[in-house]
């Protein structure tokens, strides 16, 4: 049986955890403020899939359906990050998440001369978001929720229950 | 679920309560996050504490009472359809169909460019144009075509009744089937038009600046007064909301004294330094060269101020009387037709700081300039700067202008306390010497030279607190525009608001008043750079005097 070193697993924990709090942070703060919308940052998307965004923004009602869908992504996946609760979900809607700010501000060369938001650091091809997909991905493939999280109870839980039933 | 389970570490089955701990230690991650949140929410609440320490009421432009729609329609006649002329029947809801069809065709390109639905959104004035005038006939033609648009529609459309076109102004005020008259002639007959327009009895809309003259500007007052019509002076800054927001800043004395305000003007191609294309059908049989010389009395005190005064270089060099297509199309280029860089260009930024402060005229004006960049002959100059001093209200107002030069410079207040900058956005930055801020500032509350107050127009609340992100696009204008709230034109707020007063009674927001305050201020302004010297306002004898 294959096994983590006790060092393995406490820095993958803290890796959950750390990126768990980035995307619950990042959800509380736009969920918060009822005046957050990301239209700003659809509009200033560039790149292949720029005109997506765009039309994303251009309707009040998808503006709507996306900011909420953000918002409350972004606060679910932290959630299931940092208790470990159906967290292999997690790291895949986190991963969906940060691939569409990617594909939405790409770090191409020349690129930063285009987007009107600021940026914090330099870029080339590779960046947080990037970096961020793969630890998701690190994550994914290297669990510890069931021990150090909820999801130890939920797989007793789903184990259990047909066994009960028979 | 097999592989997760090879990988993971089994809980050993005798620690039960181990493997439970082991289950909950996100609890104190989670405790900590909560903790900072908690935290960071009770810093913005004492943040927002200090935004309602600057708490501003929504305001409303002049122009938002209700449109009568069972009022009476209001006939318009409309006197000068080039450039401007143009906008202000476009904004009034008679655009040019072509205009029309390049809305359309970039809406339809370009999703997000809204001004085909702004405006077809733009409610009705309830005006109808009846009678247009310009000496050039193909303007005219088009005038007849724009005043003809009752649907706002393309070159496909079905179009009203076409107006009257009168070849002579005079025939034009003349006419019974008008009620208003929209002026948009060049400078040296604003003046004339406007006056006449009062004696005919028909209300005025006036483009700025009032005069050209001197000595007209005291006889349009008394004249437009004396009529009693209703009179919109074209300075439709008076509708923008971010000035009315800065008007309650100033108000509330939020900036302190404010010792020193800077306006500029800042363009960079031929077009913004009036270097307008020459229409190929224009020449001496489509224009009415004689009527666009000018008035004869108007023309007297021109040529008798610039004789006594030693400025003949400055008149012609082309005789008047010459026809010349130049001059037709870039008359803002010479004196003998234009205001310069004064009337054209200081005048909105003046209004836009008496609006705001009500300044009224300055005590003097001391001008320097020159034609630096558009050697094409004209005479007026594309670079000026003017600083009017106010020391009833112990300030400077300092205008500085370039028309080769792009770079951005806002209107700026400089107080005491606070400084307020006004482009797109309104931005208030509290003063790190500031005497009024000083304890807060001590306890750190306030952040000098961050901004404290930001205002997006078409948003209705102030953000005391902003992000970055936020920010960097009030700067720029860019934010909420699509979202919150109608977009409209200043302009047609502007002329929707004269309309009302017509219709309704009242005194529109741009009167004569604040017309007869911009236009001397102009003058003085022009006067101290043709003379080279500082020129002086005699508040008693209402004179510009030398100093």
């Amino acid at each position: 049986m294959n096994s983590y070193s006790k060092l393995q697993t406490c820095w993958l924990v803290a890796l959950r955890f750390l990126i768990g709090w980035h995307f619950l942070y990042e959800g509380i703060v736009k969920v918060m403020n009822p005046r957050w919308t990301s239209l700003g940052y659809l509009m200033d998307s560039q790149g292949w899939f720029a005109s997506l965004f765009h039309s994303m923004a251009s309707n009040a009602d998808t503006l709507g359906v996306v900011n909420f869908l953000n918002e409350w992504g972004l606060v679910l996946v932290g959630l299931s990050l940092i208790f470990g609760c159906l967290t292999r979900i997690g790291c895949v809607g986190g991963i969906l998440l940060m691939l569409l700010y990617y594909m939405s501000h790409p770090p191409f060369i020349g690129s930063e001369n285009l987007f009107m938001m600021p940026r914090e650091g330099s870029y080339l091809w590779i960046d947080r978001n990037l970096i961020e997909i793969a630890a998701l991905a690190v994550l994914y493939v290297f669990p510890t929720s069931k021990v150090f999280g909820l999801d130890g109870y939920i797989s007793n839980f789903l184990k259990n229950k047909p066994s009960k039933a028979i | 679920m097999s592989e997760e389970n090879k990988t993971q570490q089994e809980e050993p089955a005798s620690s039960g309560r181990r493997s439970a701990i082991k289950k909950l230690v996100s609890v104190p991650v989670a405790g900590a996050l909560v903790y900072g949140v908690y935290k960071k929410a009770q810093y913005d609440r004492s943040r927002r504490d200090l935004g309602d320490m600057f708490k501003l009421d929504p305001v409303t432009p002049p122009s938002a009472k209700e449109i009568s729609s069972d009022g009476k329609t209001i006939r318009i006649g409309i006197i000068g359809y080039g450039i401007r002329g143009k906008q202000l029947l476009r904004a009034a809801g008679f655009a040019e169909p072509t205009v029309i069809d390049t809305w359309k065709e970039a809406a339809r390109v370009n999703s997000n460019d809204t001004r085909y639905r702004d405006y077809m959104e733009q409610e009705s004035l309830n005006i109808a144009v009846t009678g247009v005038c310009d000496i050039f006939d193909t303007y005219a033609e088009a005038a007849i075509l724009s005043g003809s648009n009752i649907n706002r529609e393309g070159s496909d459309g079905t179009f009203g009744a076409q107006p009257k076109r009168y070849r002579n102004y005079k025939e034009l005020l003349a006419a019974d089937d008008i009620d208003a008259v929209i002026i948009a002639s060049p400078d040296h007959w604003h003046g004339t038009m406007a006056m006449d327009a009062a004696l005919s009895g028909k209300h005025v809309y006036l483009e700025k600046p009032m005069s050209w003259t001197v000595p007209e500007t005291y006889m349009i007052r008394d004249t437009v007064k004396r009529s009693g019509v209703t009179f919109q002076f074209g300075h439709q800054g008076r509708q923008t909301d971010s000035y009315l927001k800065a008007k309650q800043i100033v108000d509330k004395n939020i900036l302190g004294p404010i010792s020193l305000i800077e306006v500029c003007t800042n363009r960079n191609d031929p077009n913004g330094a009036w270097v307008y294309p020459i229409h190929e059908t224009a020449n001496p049989q489509t224009i009415d060269w004689k009527q666009f010389e000018g008035n004869e009395e108007r023309i007297k005190e021109y040529m008798d101020y610039m004789q006594a005064n030693g400025l003949a270089r400055y008149v012609g060099p082309e005789a008047r009387d010459r026809f010349d297509l130049k001059r037709f199309f870039r008359w803002r280029c010479w004196w003998d037709y234009s205001t310069g860089l004064s009337g054209d260009l200081l005048t909105h930024e003046y209004d836009a700081v008496n609006q705001i402060l009500g300044v009224g005229i300055p005590h003097s004006a001391t001008s320097s300039g020159g034609v630096y960049f558009f050697k094409d002959g004209r005479t007026v100059p594309d670079v000026l700067q003017t600083s009017f001093e106010f020391p009833g209200n112990n300030l400077t107002m300092l205008y500085s202008a370039t028309l080769a030069s792009q770079r951005s410079r806002g209107k700026v207040f400089m107080g005491h306390d606070a400084s307020m900058e006004l482009s797109s956005s309104l931005i208030v930055k509290v003063d790190p010497r500031s005497t009024r801020y000083a304890d807060q500032i001590a306890k750190g509350i306030i952040k000098p030279d961050t901004p404290l107050i930001t205002y997006v127009p078409g948003q209705e609340n102030v953000d005391a607190v902003s992000s970055a992100t936020e920010l960097y696009f009030a700067q720029r204008g860019l934010l909420y525009a699509y979202v919150n709230g109608k977009r409209y034109d200043t302009t047609y707020l502007h002329i929707r608001e004269w309309v009302e007063c017509i219709r309704n009674g009242g005194t529109p927001s741009c009167d004569i008043d604040a017309a007869f305050e911009e236009a001397i201020t102009a003058h003085m302004g022009t006067r101290a750079y043709l003379e080279g010297r500082t020129m002086y306002w005699d508040k008693e004898k209402e004179e510009i005097v030398r100093g």
